[in-house]
Formats: C-alpha cells, sequence, structure tokens
C-alpha cells in the first residue's frame, strides 16, 4: 500500500460556517427540552403548594421569556457554535500575548467538580469547611515563599482587582504614617495600565515614564518624576515588551528614598518562577493573577483570582478576612482594626485557588522553575523563528534576549505592502490559528504580541511561525488575499466603529429587539 | 460599495532639488537648477506606488486626476481611466497655483478625498486653497516632509485611501502643516512655521483589541488636558497659549477663541490679544507675570522653535520652569517612539536651561516625565505615521 500524503504546514484549514441563528431565534412557542410527568396525587397530598407559599412579590406575573427549544436542537446549536471557534484547546494558543494561555491540566478541572467543594458554601460554620480552609493557607504560604513576601491575601477576585487592593494599602499604609499629602503614583508606560487605572480610581495623580533610548524604563525620568508627593511606584517587570529592567532594584531605592512604597505587579510571573522574586527586588507589596502564572482558567472565560502579597509592615492593612491557623484549627479572622475592609465578597474564588494549588503542588519548587525557563526558552526559540520572517521586527532594546513573551511589530510589511496587523489577525484564522490584537497601550506600530508559555512543544512553534511567514509571503505576493480575508473562516469580517457607540451595542436580546425597532418575541 | 471620488493630484517637481542636495525644491528657478545638476524627478513613481493598492477597487472609484504631468499621466500609466482635471499649466512647467486650482476644482467637483504627492510645500498648497473642507492625505514626494498630512510611505497612502474610501476604519483628523522657509534654511538657518490644518484619515489604534475599552479619541484626550491646565492657571498670571489643536481645547474649555496656527495671550477669563508677536508677549511680561501654555508641533515632536517662534529665547528667559506648562496627548508622546521632544529656539543657553526631564500634562490628573533635549533632529526623520 502507499503511505499516507504528508501534511503540509501551514495546515489546509476549513472552519465550519452554519449560519447558526440565535437560540432565541429558534424559539417555538410550547416547545420543550424535557416533558415533565404531572405531579401524582401522592406526592401533592405530601408535599403541598411550595410555589404557594412564596411571598407575592417574589413571584412572577408573566412566565421568563426564554427560548422554547427541544433537546436534539439545543445540542445542535451549542456543538455548531462551539465549531465556530478558535479555543484554546483548538490551536497553538501563543498570538494572545500578555494573557498567558497556557495550557490547564485537565485532571484540575475534575478536582474543582468534585463535591466535596461544588457543594460548599460560603456561609457555613468555620468548623465544617477546614478542608477548604487549609488548601487556601497553604497557597497563600506557597505564593509567601514564591514572592518573598511576609503575608498573603487570595481575596481579591482578579488581578486587577488585587492592584487596586494593593493601593489601598499604600493609601492606608501612608495614611498611617501621617504621610496622606503623598498624591501621586508613578508607573511605567509598558506597565499593564490597570496600575495606572488602579491609581487614579483610589484617587491619585498618574506620572507615566518613557523608555530611554535602549528601550528600557528610564531611571533618569524616575528621579525627576519623585519628590514628597510620591505615594508609590507600581511597575511590570519584565514589562509587556518582554524586557525585563535590570535596574529594578535601583528603581525601588529611588521611589524608597523619597518615602513612596514600591509595589510589583506580577501578573504575569510565567517568565520568572523559582528564578527572582519581589523580595529580593525590595518590594513592599506585588500581586499574582493565578489565571495567568498558575493555571486557572483565563478570567475573561469565568471568574478570575487574584493575590497580593505584602511585607510584614503593609501586613496589618490587609483585606478582612484573613486565613489564620491556630493548633492546627483553621479560622476567617475579622478583627483587624488597620484592615482596609472587604474586596470582595466572602473570600477568594475557592475553585481557582484549588486549581493553583493542586498545579503548584504537582510540579513542586523545582517543577515551577523548569516552567519559567522552558517558557524563556520557548519564547527565545519563537523569537529566533518570527525575526527570519520578512516585513517582523523586536522594537526596543534591539539584539537583546527576552523574557516570556515578545511585542513584535509588523511595520516594515504594513510599509512595504499595506496590509495591517488587524489583516494579519484576520488571515491567521483562515489558519486555524489564533492572533490577537489587544496590545495596550497602543505604542508599538504594527503590534503583535506572541507568548508561547511552556505549554506548546517546538513543533507547535514551528507551524505558529510556518503561518505567520506565509502570512508574509502572501502580504508581499497578493495583498488582497490579505486583506480581504476571512477565506476559509466562520465569519465575515467586522467593522470596529460600532464598539464605540453604546447606541450599537446589544448585549441581550431584549435589548437587541429594542434598539432595532422589533416588537419583543 | 457606492461610488466614490478620488482626487489625484501630483506635484511633478517635489523632490526635484533633494537628491542634488537643494534641501528643498521651492521655486521655478531652483527647479531649473535642480535638473541642470542631474536631478531625476521621482514624484511620479512615488505617487504610482500609491494608486497601486487602489486599482483593485478600480470600478468603484471616480479618479479625477490633474491634467498632464500633475496627475493624468500617472494614472493612466497604473491603468486607471481618470477624468482629467484642466490645470493651466499642463504641457508646460507647473507652479503652486496649479495645485491650489487643481485642489479647489476637485473640492468643487464633489471629491470624497484628494490624494497629493509633494512635500511641505505641496501641503501648503492644498492647505491655502481648500483648509479643512475636503479630506485629503499627502504621499510623501517631497524633500521637505515635516507636515502630519502624509502616510509614512507612498504604500501606506494608497492603502489607508482605500480603507477611508471603502468606509473601513480609518477616521479623519486635523493634521498640521508645517514647512521651513527654503531661503534660510539653505543658509543654514531653521525657519519653521505652522500654516494651518488639512482634514487626513488617520488609523491609529484602529486595532485596539476587546480586552480593554477603546482610548478615549484626540479631543476626548484634549478636552482631559485642557480641564487639568484651566485648574493650573494662576488667577491674574498671563498666559502665552501656543499654537495647536491640543492649546486649542484649552482656549475652548475656558470659553475664548483661539488662533489655531498663532501665540494668543490669555488670561483664566479672557483674550487679552489675539496673533501676537514676540514684542507683543515681551510688552506684556514689563507689566504683568507670564506663563507659557505649549505643545509639541508637528510629527517630530518640536517643542518650542518650530511654528511658535513668537515665544522667543527673549521670552523664555523671564519665564520660569514652574510657569512653562507642556501640554501633550499620551497617544502623541507615543507617537515619537522613545525620541526625545525637541527645542531650537535659537538660543543655545535658553535650550540648555530647559533641557532634561519636562513634565507634560497628558489628561486630567495624568502627567509624563519625558525627555527634552535642544538642537536639530535627526537626517531625514519621519512624519508622524497617519
Amino acid at each position: 500500500m502507499k503511505p499516507i500524503a504528508p501534511k503540509p504546514l501551514p495546515r489546509r484549514f476549513h472552519q465550519a460556517r452554519w449560519d447558526e441563528p440565535i437560540i432565541f431565534e429558534l424559539s417555538r412557542p410550547g416547545r420543550r427540552g424535557v416533558l415533565l410527568p404531572p405531579v401524582g396525587e401522592e406526592i401533592r397530598r405530601e408535599v403541598g403548594d411550595p410555589v404557594g407559599e412564596l411571598p407575592d412579590a417574589l413571584r412572577r406575573t408573566l412566565p421568563p421569556a426564554l427560548p422554547e427549544v427541544s433537546q436534539n436542537q439545543v445540542l445542535r446549536h451549542y456543538a455548531r457554535l462551539s465549531q465556530e471557534t478558535l479555543g484554546v484547546d483548538l490551536n497553538i494558543d501563543v498570538g494572545q500575548g500578555t494573557c498567558t494561555m497556557k495550557y490547564s491540566p485537565k485532571v484540575n478541572e475534575q478536582l474543582v467538580r468534585a463535591p466535596g467543594l461544588t457543594e460548599l458554601h460560603p456561609r457555613q460554620d468555620e468548623s465544617t469547611v477546614q478542608g477548604i480552609l487549609e488548601v487556601m493557607h497553604r497557597l497563600e504560604e506557597m505564593l509567601c515563599e514564591i514572592s518573598g513576601m511576609d503575608r498573603v491575601t487570595l481575596q481579591p477576585a482578579a488581578g486587577s482587582a488585587a492592584i487596586y487592593a494593593n493601593v489601598c494599602m499604600i493609601r492606608a499604609c501612608q495614611a498611617a504614617r501621617g504621610q496622606s499629602h503623598r498624591d501621586q503614583a508613578i508607573t511605567t508606560i509598558f506597565s499593564h495600565p490597570s496600575n495606572a487605572a488602579a491609581a487614579r480610581v483610589a484617587g491619585y495623580e498618574v506620572i507615566t515614564l518613557y523608555p530611554d533610548a535602549d528601550g528600557y524604563p528610564d531611571p533618569g525620568a524616575l528621579r525627576a518624576a519623585v519628590s514628597e508627593r510620591t505615594a508609590a511606584l507600581l511597575v511590570t517587570n519584565p514589562e509587556d515588551t518582554g524586557i525585563f529592567n535590570p535596574r529594578i532594584a535601583e528603581f525601588v531605592r529611588v521611589v524608597h528614598e523619597a518615602g513612596g512604597l514600591c509595589a510589583y505587579d506580577q501578573a504575569n510571573a510565567n517568565g520568572i518562577l523559582g528564578i527572582t522574586r519581589a523580595r529580593e527586588a525590595g518590594f513592599d507589596l506585588c500581586h499574582f493573577n493565578l489565571h495567568k502564572t498558575f493555571s486557572t482558567p483565563h478570567g475573561c472565560g469565568g471568574p478570575a483570582a487574584g493575590a497580593c502579597g505584602v511585607t510584614a509592615e503593609l501586613a496589618p492593612f490587609l483585606p478582612v478576612p484573613t486565613v489564620e491557623c491556630q493548633d492546627g484549627q483553621f479560622r476567617l479572622d475579622y478583627d483587624r482594626p488597620q484592615s482596609i475592609g472587604k474586596v470582595r465578597p466572602f473570600y477568594g474564588v475557592a475553585p481557582n485557588l484549588v486549581r493553583a494549588y493542586a498545579w503548584i503542588m504537582s510540579l513542586g519548587a523545582e517543577g515551577l522553575r523548569r516552567v519559567a525557563e522552558t517558557a524563556v526558552l520557548n519564547n527565545n526559540y519563537l523569537l529566533d523563528r518570527v525575526l527570519r520572517i520578512r516585513g517582523v521586527s523586536a522594537p526596543y532594546a534591539p539584539g537583546r534576549r527576552r523574557i516570556e513573551q515578545v511585542r513584535y511589530s509588523w511595520e516594515q510589511l504594513a510599509r512595504e505592502t499595506g496590509v495591517h496587523t488587524e489583516d494579519l489577525e484576520i488571515r491567521a484564522a483562515d489558519y486555524g490559528m489564533h492572533y490577537w490584537t489587544s496590545h495596550h497601550p497602543f505604542v508599538v506600530p504594527e503590534p503583535m504580541t506572541l507568548e508561547p508559555t511552556e505549554s506548546y512543544s517546538r513543533e507547535d512553534l514551528d507551524e505558529y511561525a510556518a503561518v505567520l511567514g506565509r502570512m508574509s509571503d502572501e502580504a508581499y505576493a497578493d495583498p488582497e488575499i490579505v486583506r480581504t480575508a476571512p477565506h476559509n473562516s466562520t465569519v465575515h469580517r467586522t467593522h470596529p466603529e460600532p464598539f464605540d457607540d453604546p447606541e450599537q451595542w446589544a448585549v441581550t436580546w431584549r435589548a437587541y429587539l429594542r434598539k432595532t425597532g422589533q416588537k419583543r418575541g | 460599495m457606492p461610488r466614490r471620488r478620488l482626487g489625484f493630484i501630483v506635484n511633478p517637481v517635489a523632490g526635484i532639488g533633494g537628491s542634488v542636495g537643494l534641501k528643498g525644491s521651492d521655486g521655478v528657478e531652483t527647479q531649473q537648477r535642480a535638473l541642470a545638476l542631474g536631478a531625476e524627478p521621482r514624484a511620479g513613481e512615488r505617487a504610482a506606488a500609491a494608486l497601486k493598492p487602489l486599482l483593485h477597487m478600480a470600478d468603484a472609484i471616480d479618479l479625477l486626476a490633474a491634467a498632464g504631468q500633475m496627475g493624468e499621466a500617472v494614472a493612466r500609466r497604473v491603468g486607471f481611466r481618470p477624468r482629467v482635471v484642466p490645470v493651466p499649466a499642463a504641457g508646460g512647467a507647473t507652479t503652486a497655483e496649479d495645485t491650489r486650482q487643481a485642489a479647489l476644482a476637485m473640492r468643487d467637483a464633489g471629491a470624497d478625498l484628494v490624494l497629493f504627492a509633494g512635500g511641505d510645500g505641496t501641503a501648503r498648497d492644498v492647505c491655502r486653497a481648500v483648509g479643512t473642507d475636503l479630506p485629503v492625505l499627502g504621499i510623501p514626494a517631497g524633500v521637505k516632509i515635516h507636515s502630519a498630512v502624509y502616510a509614512v510611505t507612498p504604500v501606506l497612502a494608497g492603502s489607508l485611501a482605500a480603507e477611508y474610501l471603502r468606509g473601513g476604519g480609518a477616521r479623519l483628523r486635523e493634521a498640521e502643516v508645517v514647512d521651513l522657509d527654503e531661503e534660510w534654511y539653505r543658509r543654514g538657518q531653521t525657519v519653521t512655521a505652522l500654516h494651518g490644518y488639512l482634514m487626513v484619515p488617520h488609523r491609529a489604534g484602529a486595532v485596539q483589541g476587546r480586552k480593554v475599552p477603546t482610548p478615549p479619541g484626540e479631543n476626548a484626550q484634549a478636552q482631559a488636558i485642557a480641564a487639568a491646565v484651566a485648574e493650573q492657571m494662576e488667577p491674574g498670571r498671563v498666559y502665552a497659549l501656543g499654537p495647536g489643536t491640543t492649546t486649542r481645547a484649552v482656549a475652548e474649555h475656558l470659553g475664548l477663541p483661539k488662533t489655531l496656527v498663532g501665540v494668543d495671550l490669555i488670561t483664566r477669563e479672557e483674550l487679552l490679544a489675539a496673533d501676537v508677536g514676540e514684542r507683543q508677549i515681551l510688552a506684556v511680561q514689563e507689566r504683568r507675570p507670564l506663563g507659557i501654555i505649549i505643545t509639541p508641533i508637528g510629527g517630530q515632536g518640536f517643542l518650542l522653535g518650530r511654528g511658535n517662534q513668537q515665544i522667543s529665547p527673549r521670552v523664555l528667559r523671564r519665564v520660569g520652569r514652574e510657569h512653562l506648562l507642556v501640554i501633550c496627548p499620551a497617544a502623541k508622546l507615543a507617537a515619537l517612539q522613545g525620541r526625545p521632544l525637541l527645542m531650537d529656539t535659537g538660543d543655545p543657553e535658553v535650550d540648555g536651561r530647559l533641557a532634561g526631564y519636562l513634565e507634560v500634562i497628558t489628561g486630567y490628573r495624568e502627567r509624563a516625565v519625558y525627555r527634552v533635549v535642544g538642537g536639530e533632529p535627526d537626517e531625514n526623520p519621519e512624519p508622524e505615521a497617519t
């Protein structure tokens, strides 16, 4: 027999296009997924009318306007929609840099579906939830070790919420020191913008530093920026360009000497796990996004989880409650007079804390360091591959290696072919690849941010680079192919303007009917 | 797609002086000297490169080309069948007046957009003819490209024009027309003026993803800056308000009129004098404390010495650094891609005193600390991408 012909790269992908209506459009009056039998006389006698005991205020006068569909319709509908996406389990998801789309082991999903976790209630008595409190306590201790900080809270609902909690602790600490006149927070343009945003929400004036000629945060600008008004330095390192600021300890020293506190945005610690810590650079606070570094699902796809780490000096200001351990018993401590209060209801997003705990435990200290080493190696391998492609460059710190991600620029390709990065985004979907174009702040022209993480193999990275190379060839040979993409994908091109006009948004079916002037169905 | 009307003007002598070291191509005499020195016209070639990305939609475009060498010939060579807009000089030597006449005729013919190939001098001519009446976009072909109305390359000019005509993501904004005085430039002195604004399509931020909300547009940013400046202005102090759209937002916030391309003297309450020169500023300084509010002019990030020379070294010497309010939307700082802001006041001592790190107001309770240096920019700097 003949061998099967080898598969070419990039693969000859073609996505499903089902033209599937919105589920409300499938609705027909009276159609049902499950037909329930009438309640038997005996049961009725035994149970009575439980709904009848509801107060009038809780009763609907009209039934909810839910879609009425059959079982097989529902299955078909969602199976089809799933074929029209390019999810993390379907493609080589390295094209969503800054988001750290690492592969999350499925066994951890089994753990969080265990009844021991799903049936917990946040109002249960402490004595009945010792297990989850122990998991939280141990996870806090592990994050203390990873960051070098003295205490950690797992209460924030997400990474940006953790930054905000850190800013609130800074404000409380400065107030306790009699330093409330300090009203400025300093950040860098390539730090995640949530740092500037959180400081603004907390009432600080924000001072942004731009890179020096070599692409590093400019220490001269920092020295010019600090004063008796400086409350805090809020920085990411490595920055979203993948460049690590080697003078970070000097930055911290300059701000400390001016009387400010320093918070390290370690939302994405994937490149530095087990290699460097916030403590060694002198930071007073730091935070993690558990969904980036510690393999819980990404926040945009479900509830996230954030963690704040602080030195002993800042610990009194941690949100309440804290998880404490005494004589082998775990409890929640609300009696912390200097606390900034609560930053979310109850305490943390328990399933994500279990996932992060399981992930760290399965790797151990050595494994965490290998995650970082592998992520950095993968990134620099991909950097080498990508820079061989015509039209792409890696601006800032030319010739230097990067940590866990690279913000590339297709500026040359755009100048020479008129093809822009968002054209490539759409064309990549024709090859079954996810390529995202969110690069806040929008500073690098024609940006592309790739972050391979530790999850992907050399073959995977070669395949991704092959798609980029093919798109570059197309742009130079026949830019209209790229500009008019997608050709093999589910949906047509979207236009960005309506996203800026709330009148053209409809996030519910009811809003859609109202804004399009149709009657409610 | 509905049919679109695209105007097309080529200044055939644009850039002719550059290749033979003449630092410009203004004036018939210079152009003849350039030709005598062996210069080869290249504007047509660059204009053709800009038309090519539009060729695939030729059926949907009515191309209005200026006659002969001013557009028609290039358009035909590329494969368009243009409607010809007559210009006085067709066939003979072209002048600035031809560019102006062509731009006016295209406006009157209902052009949706005019592509013009040239340099800063050509942009000035277009600006004088149509101002901000109709959208235009420059194809860089001249020696001097300091105006922000030019795309970075001819290909980008063409693809941006295509995007705009298709009704895609490109939007309009006012972009500066600045020009050096070539006579002075040849004698080794840089005298630049801000001549006005043109409406040009741009696509900055069009690719911003949906993870974060779209950053506020330039107008919203300018309004936030204006609110911050208004709070910082001291009662009783007179301010010299420099040219620019960001400084105009300050005047609008205060409810005052503004000379877009000139310096006005204002207080928080009133306009004291419009479009003043150095002498009037110095005269006010004799009687009252003065502050200065300026924004970088042009794509190169010139803070002083380009387009706002009225704010002279003599004026600056008598203003404390704390009363020099520098304002700039963050996107404009970012577009400098790490290059410092520039000063060229003509007085090295004043440049030296201001050089270093300046606080720049980038929004309401938002500042940047940014480096500013004195002197000339690098050779052949790129204009701001549009």
